[in-house]
């Protein structure tokens, strides 16, 4: 029976979207599925255990400390470090996110292991882990397989599995266990913290709506910013538009930018440049609205419409809004 | 105050990277300095001018790397050392941070390592943090501004980038320190600097002078695979106006359930 852990990130008291992705991989491969929970309070820790019991976790493994309450790397590592060590659990995954990241190598560099990152599918081969991964920014991809190592490490893509909620599951059992390091065995310490006032969330939006250099200046994201709010989703955009000033870096998707895979993405005004395809090709439905019937935007294209984005845009938020209405 | 960074030479932003029939990944001629890389080749020649750090460039690679060595050099790095051993052929992460960390000994007096975001060959970011393990030493990712260093108090001050927002955080030297995308404003090599750097020797170390005692690779690539072709059946939706052809979207859009 092969065990597969998911350190369970979370934000704001919530469980991260990629975490509730990660969950459901591990259904996937594992035969038992136990989450990693490391919070600074024991109230926070049980409130996230029901809420990982709901998205597949089967068992918990808890620790509340002061030391793990602000994100830092050293206190992390060293936890899983001596978790993994203790259980030997078969895999341990977590979300390709700037924590999970660094989390996930950092222990792979402690154990003296390897490990999979920013994987696009899992499976097992001969009882090693097999990932369809990016390489060379995204331009192709690789399979790669674990090769040694007793536990087996991987990060995932957001949005690339589907969080599967289980309705009517039981409250996970939860095991406590000990922080690994002390404060004062802790050189990094947190001074302060900003949240974003207006978070970008792109890598783990339902829908993105991305604007190029066919929208025509800054005022013109004003539109495709009504659009996304009517269907609760994000703004993106190329690095053309991004480049000329028109919309802050954070919304760049593609390369030099950020990698998306949505359900349901709007290219507008965005003739397909391979630098931006790469990081968005993997969304599941792609509408294309450009004025030039041929830009190679519409052939990855599930939708498209040729016209004046000008027009097109307003009229779609129009129409969605009547719809949205009548429901 | 000694400084490293640590680099990769990688196909050039703009090449058209495919895997040919026989499974090779092609991307048409030379390699260049990684393009995350040249943030942190600036931002340690910065700690340089500002604190008089001494600084290096430590690259793993065979010598197709060394003019994006010279261009580190040219930018104004100090010295440059390549490790190179044909045990490394096809090396992964892990071993990428086994050769950097034994460099790093070897070097001997290091406080600061820096790094890129990533390396875009490898689309991965994994051998910075798991240098940080190697060596012990304390790791921040992703910093958007360096506040301050102070090389005696061996203490250093910097700001960090999460999903949900900026940390500001303090920790000790000797430390790994990776940068989130474009901190700072790259420099480029002027002419003269890069007729010096040509003509500049790059140390070269190999396994046995690292005492590297290399396990085969953890991670092993099995095949390179072109990205799949999406579907050329592209729906053009029709309509006599916008507002028509609106309507027609949307009815499309809630008939696959995507609303």
């Amino acid at each position: 029976m092969s065990t597969v852990w998911v350190w369970l990130e979370h934000s704001d008291g919530k469980l991260v979207q990629s975490a509730r992705e990660a969950l459901a991989a591990a259904q996937a491969l594992g035969s038992q599925v136990v989450g990693i929970i490391a919070a600074g309070t024991p109230e926070l820790v049980e409130a996230l255990a029901v809420r990982a019991g709901q998205f597949g976790a089967q068992a918990i493994i808890a620790t509340a400390d002061p030391t793990l309450e602000s994100y830092r790397f050293e206190p992390h590592v060293a936890l899983l470090r001596a978790l993994v060590d203790a259980e030997q659990p078969a895999a341990l995954l977590a979300g390709h996110t700037l924590r999970g990241r660094e989390v996930l190598s950092g222990l792979a560099g402690s154990l003296g292991v390897g490990a999979l990152t920013d994987c696009l599918s899992l499976e097992w081969s001969e009882e090693r882990l097999v990932a369809v991964r990016p390489a060379y920014d995204g331009k192709v991809l690789c399979r790669a397989v674990l090769r040694r190592g007793t536990v087996q490490l991987a990060t995932l893509r957001e949005s690339a599995f589907t969080a599967q909620p289980v309705p009517d599951a039981p409250s996970p059992p939860l095991q406590w266990a000990e922080a690994a390091l002390a404060e004062d065995a802790i050189a990094t310490k947190v001074e302060a913290f900003a949240a974003s006032s207006a978070e970008v969330d792109l890598t783990s939006a339902r829908v993105i709506v991305a604007g190029g250099r066919g929208v025509g200046g800054p005022e013109g994201f004003g539109p495709l910013e009504e659009l996304a709010s009517v269907l609760g989703g994000a703004v993106g955009a190329s690095r053309a538009a991004v480049d000329a000033g028109w919309i802050p870096y954070a919304h760049q998707i593609g390369q030099t930018g950020k990698d998306v895979s949505p359900e349901l993405y709007f290219a507008v005004g965005i003739s397909g440049a391979i630098q931006h395809v790469s990081g968005m090709r993997s969304a599941r439905t792609i509408v294309a609205i450009n004025k030039d019937p041929n830009a190679p935007i519409f052939e990855m294209a599930s939708y498209g419409l040729q016209g004046d984005l000008h027009e097109l845009i307003p009229a779609i938020t129009q129409a969605l809004r009547a719809q949205l209405a009548d429901r | 105050m000694h400084v490293v960074v640590i680099t990769k030479a990688t196909p050039d932003d703009n090449a058209t990277v495919r895997v040919d029939p026989q499974g090779v990944v092609t991307w048409g001629d030379k390699l260049v300095l990684n393009p995350w890389d040249e943030y942190a080749v600036t931002e340690a020649v910065l700690l340089q001018e500002r604190y008089g750090a001494r600084t290096t460039v430590l690259t793993l690679g065979n010598e197709a790397h060394d003019e994006a060595l010279k261009k580190s050099l040219a930018i104004g790095i100090q010295q440059a050392a390549r490790i190179w051993d044909p045990a490394l052929e096809k090396h992964d992460s892990l071993q990428h941070s086994q050769a950097m960390a034994a460099a790093i000994r070897k070097l001997g007096d290091v406080d600061l390592v820096l790094f890129g975001k990533e390396f875009t060959d490898t689309a991965n970011d994994q051998h910075i943090y798991m240098l940080g393990r190697q060596l012990g030493w304390n790791v921040v990712g992703s910093m958007l501004k360096l506040l301050q260093v102070d090389p005696t108090a061996g203490t250093l001050r910097l700001e960090r980038m999460l999903e949900q927002g900026i940390q500001t955080v303090s920790t000790r030297l000797p430390a790994v320190v990776s940068l989130f995308d474009d901190i700072n404003e790259p420099r480029y090599p002027s002419f003269v600097n890069i007729r010096k750097a040509s003509r500049a020797a790059i140390s070269i170390w190999d396994a046995a002078e690292l005492d590297l005692a290399l396990e085969p690779p953890a991670v092993e690539v099995l095949e390179y695979l072109n990205l799949p072709e999406r579907v050329g059946n592209v729906e053009m939706i029709e309509g006599d106006t916008p507002s028509a052809k609106a309507q027609a979207l949307v009815q499309k859009l809630m008939e696959a359930k995507l609303l």
